[in-house]
């Protein structure tokens, strides 16, 4: 019963991430691809956990702490670069 | 089923349901500054609940481990930031917003803004 549920859950974030790809995919402007980008790689932490439960390994624990540090680095640089057209203010 | 697998069953199931919300939210609103909401605030509340169970799922095993509390505190300090910063920019871009919404608050902050840059 318990590795069943564990089945279905993951089956719900393989479905939440596509639905994230599709908005990356149609977004009428930048912010928006961006925005889907964020919520995919925040959805990616989910599903490493429930393969961390499925599989019953703590190997992934990592992946999930740098999957975290990148998504958030490479939305706020993005942002910026958008804003400005530089990354680094040097003034 | 003992105890302790209902407990981390109901808690991967709130996050499981919670993400699926977040993302029909991402197709459905008309905004980016709604999409902005739907992503930020309910892809964070079901990811840390995932990861709760995870770490009471291994606790329940004999194994402490700290890095899952790490991920839990970085998603619940960097989400809301994150898309602070791509509301702001989307605004300052000249995204516009949809056509029935009623009130815009920062738009008078931002003709301000404006006039200084064309008088310096």
């Amino acid at each position: 019963m318990f590795q069943v549920i564990l089945q279905v859950v993951l089956i719900v974030m393989s479905i939440s991430l596509f639905v994230c790809f599709i908005r990356t995919i149609i977004g009428p402007t930048l912010p928006d691809r961006v925005l889907a980008l964020d919520s995919f790689g925040i959805n990616l932490i989910g599903f490493v956990g429930m393969i961390m439960l499925v599989q019953e390994t703590v190997a992934y624990s990592d992946v999930a702490l740098v999957l975290s540090i990148l998504a958030f680095i490479g939305t706020i640089a993005l942002s910026k670069f958008i804003e400005r057209g530089v990354v680094f203010d040097r003034e | 089923m003992t105890v302790s697998e209902i407990i981390i069953s109901i808690l991967v199931l709130i996050g499981g349901f919670l993400s699926l919300l977040s993302s029909i939210g991402l197709i459905r609103f008309r905004d980016v500054y709604g999409r902005a909401q739907a992503a930020t605030k309910s892809a964070t509340l079901g990811v840390i609940s995932i990861m709760l169970g995870v770490f009471l799922f291994f606790l329940a095993q004999g194994q402490f481990n700290g890095k899952i509390l790490l991920v839990i505190l970085f998603v619940f300090l960097t989400a809301p930031v994150a898309a602070m910063m791509i509301s702001r920019t989307a605004y300052w871009k000249g995204v516009p917003l949809w056509e029935q919404s009623i009130q815009d608050d920062l738009k008078e902050v931002y003709n301000k803004k404006n006039e200084n840059d064309e008088s310096t």
